[in-house]
């Protein structure tokens, strides 16, 4: 018998501000523990939070970009419960359906091909937790630094829509796009600014009921969501088939090991006394204020991705990749811009920069190699100044000096040659050096052609107009 | 409706209060009075009324995202029952 998975998601991310949600401490990562805190978000008596408001155009323009309801009237609540990760014995947060910034809305995904979209239940702001540290039996380190600053949670609709570990990987890196697009996350899952909390179920197939939950924790990247959701879906499958029951709860996902381990659960179910925070009053968004922040949401990846197809010609997977982030999408339009033919730039950026950026594990806003150089380094290709070797020599170089091309080429005499002297003359080496060759190509075995331009590109160190340098030969044979 | 005994033990436990049934058998006649209150509440026909969070029609009270000044660390950490190399210590409440 088959199963169909279910899987809906819940993922948190950490918006982009300058400042906490409440209160005016720094959101920077990696200070020293305890010293971006202050009386608000240590939650000491009588203090008051005050809404950060960038944070709350963020959560909007999300909203809005995925395709939300947004609430007339917004309010904050209080989650009350004790955990030492939060001062104050409860978190401020919107409260499931009632008030939160946006509802019922729905992101598209591609899966085989086919655009689908996955409904979303809510999408709202709340503020992180503090970090605990577990050094010591008996005890645990408290760090507030990062206890206030705004966190959006953004959950997936029921019943699900996504049913393979694949759809949610496509699910979560169209969000994170859409978010990166937006400006408003990082989307760094490594570092935590993307956390992604999938629950699992399967069902026997036909089954109008699902089945019974688990929840998946420490997912810090997509390999980690795919592997851990593809276990979780298989161990359950076969507690199923042994005629077992799955146990609803909270399992945490080992990266190295590859498994999924239970959780210790919390003593007791619970509950957390959602009230209005009486600190805070409700935020209103008027049509004005939707209109001025719907002005600034830039096109979207799957919109992006239409528009070169349709405008460029380019392929499915070139502009998945050229689309996948903003950033890699900002460099081809400036490349297109500096005007360079669409088709060749996606080439040089989808292959080679992604190539270099990887290996060296480079974030394409720092590459040394800028718009610019490409469009430099193409057009001395274009016009027949270097050849095809030398170009791909001299992007390695520029991609660790950040050297201007045509300074490099014509500092270091690398002009390919086309002259018919100077090209003759390698031609006549190259058919005296390989004697046996020039015999088999006389005899009629004429790709042994590629074999001497090959000769000769490595006797004029790459600089050899080929297509002049195969006529040549040819000539010189004949 | 009066509170149960079994609803005053969660009660006291969501609240971290270390009460004896005694004392929360004490406690419940107060309460229960008070639960009387809100049931008269309850009773009133306001299927009509907004429900009423906040008493003052004022709404964004917004701060701009500007950083400003934080406590030094020694000061943020002096009301601390236990602290260690800038970190607040707590008792343990998840085993690893
Ligand atoms: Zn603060």
């Amino acid at each position: 018998m088959g199963y169909i998975p279910s899987i809906g998601m819940e993922v948190h991310a950490q918006l982009l501000t300058e400042s906490k949600m409440f209160c005016a401490c720094p959101t920077r990562f990696g200070d020293l523990p305890n010293t971006n805190v202050c009386p608000i978000c240590l939650g000491m008596p009588g203090v008051l939070p005050v809404p950060n408001k960038k944070a709350v155009e963020h959560v909007i323009r999300a909203a809005l970009a995925l395709n939300c309801q947004i609430a007339p009237v917004a309010m904050f609540y209080r989650k009350n419960y004790f955990y030492p990760d939060l001062p104050k014995g409860y978190q401020i947060s919107q409260y499931g359906e009632v008030h939160p910034i946006g509802v019922r809305g729905f992101l598209e995904i591609e899966v085989e091909g086919a655009r689908v979209p996955v409904r979303i239940r809510r999408v709202h702001l709340e503020e992180d937790t503090g970090k605990l540290f577990h050094y010591l039996p008996g005890e645990s380190e408290v760090d507030f630094n990062r206890a206030g600053a705004p966190l959006m949670e953004i959950v997936t609709d029921f019943p699900p829509d996504l049913h393979s570990a694949e759809a949610a990987k496509e699910y979560l890196v169209q969000l994170r796009a859409v978010l990166t697009y937006l400006g408003v996350c990082d989307g760094k899952m490594e570092e935590g600014s993307l956390r992604c909390e999938p629950n699992i179920s399967v069902a026997p197939e036909g089954s109008a009921q699902l089945g019974v939950k688990t929840e998946l924790k420490n997912l810090n990247s997509f390999r980690a969501v795919v592997r851990g959701i593809e276990f979780e879906v298989e161990r359950q499958i076969k507690i199923l088939q042994e005629g077992g029951q799955v146990v609803q709860e909270t399992r945490g996902w080992s990266e190295e090991g590859a498994y999924s381990f239970p959780m210790r659960t919390k003593e007791f179910e619970q509950d957390y006394r959602y009230f209005p925070e009486p600190d805070i009053v409700p935020i209103q968004i008027t049509d004005e204020w939707l209109e001025q922040l719907r002005a600034t949401i830039p096109e979207l990846p799957l919109q992006k991705a239409d528009r070169y197809r349709k405008e460029y010609g380019l392929g499915a997977i070139e502009t998945r990749i050229l689309t996948a982030d903003i950033h890699t999408a900002t460099y081809f339009e400036q490349c297109v811009a500096l005007g360079v033919e669409p088709k060749t730039a996606s080439n040089w950026i989808t292959v080679e920069l992604q190539a270099r950026l990887n290996e060296t594990n480079t974030d394409i806003r720092h590459s040394k190699l800028q718009p610019a150089h490409l469009a430099d380094l193409i057009e001395l290709l274009q016009k027949g100044v270097i050849s095809g070797r030398i170009a791909k020599e001299l992007f390695d170089e520029v991609f660790q000096s950040g050297e201007t091309p045509s300074q490099i080429v014509q500092a270091r005499g690398l002009v390919q040659i086309s002259d018919e002297d100077a090209l003759r003359a390698a031609a006549r080496k190259v058919i005296a050096a390989n004697p046996d060759v020039v015999e088999k190509y006389r005899a009629g075995k004429t790709s042994v052609m590629s074999f001497l331009v090959g000769q000769l590109m490595r006797e004029t160190q790459g600089r050899a107009n080929p297509q002049r340098a195969g006529e040549i030969l040819r000539e010189e044979l004949d | 409706m009066a509170i149960t005994l079994e609803q005053m033990r969660h009660t006291a436990k969501l609240a971290r209060l270390e009460l004896t049934d005694e004392q929360l058998t004490e406690l419940m006649r107060p309460i229960n009075a008070l639960m009387e209150h809100f049931e008269r509440l309850q009773a009133l026909p306001l299927d009509a009324v907004e429900p009423t969070s906040h008493s003052i029609p004022v709404f964004n009270a917004f701060r701009e995202d500007e950083v400003g000044a934080t406590l030094a660390r020694a000061d943020a950490l002096a009301n601390a029952p236990e602290a260690r190399d800038g970190l607040f210590i707590v008792p343990r409440i998840v085993e690893e």
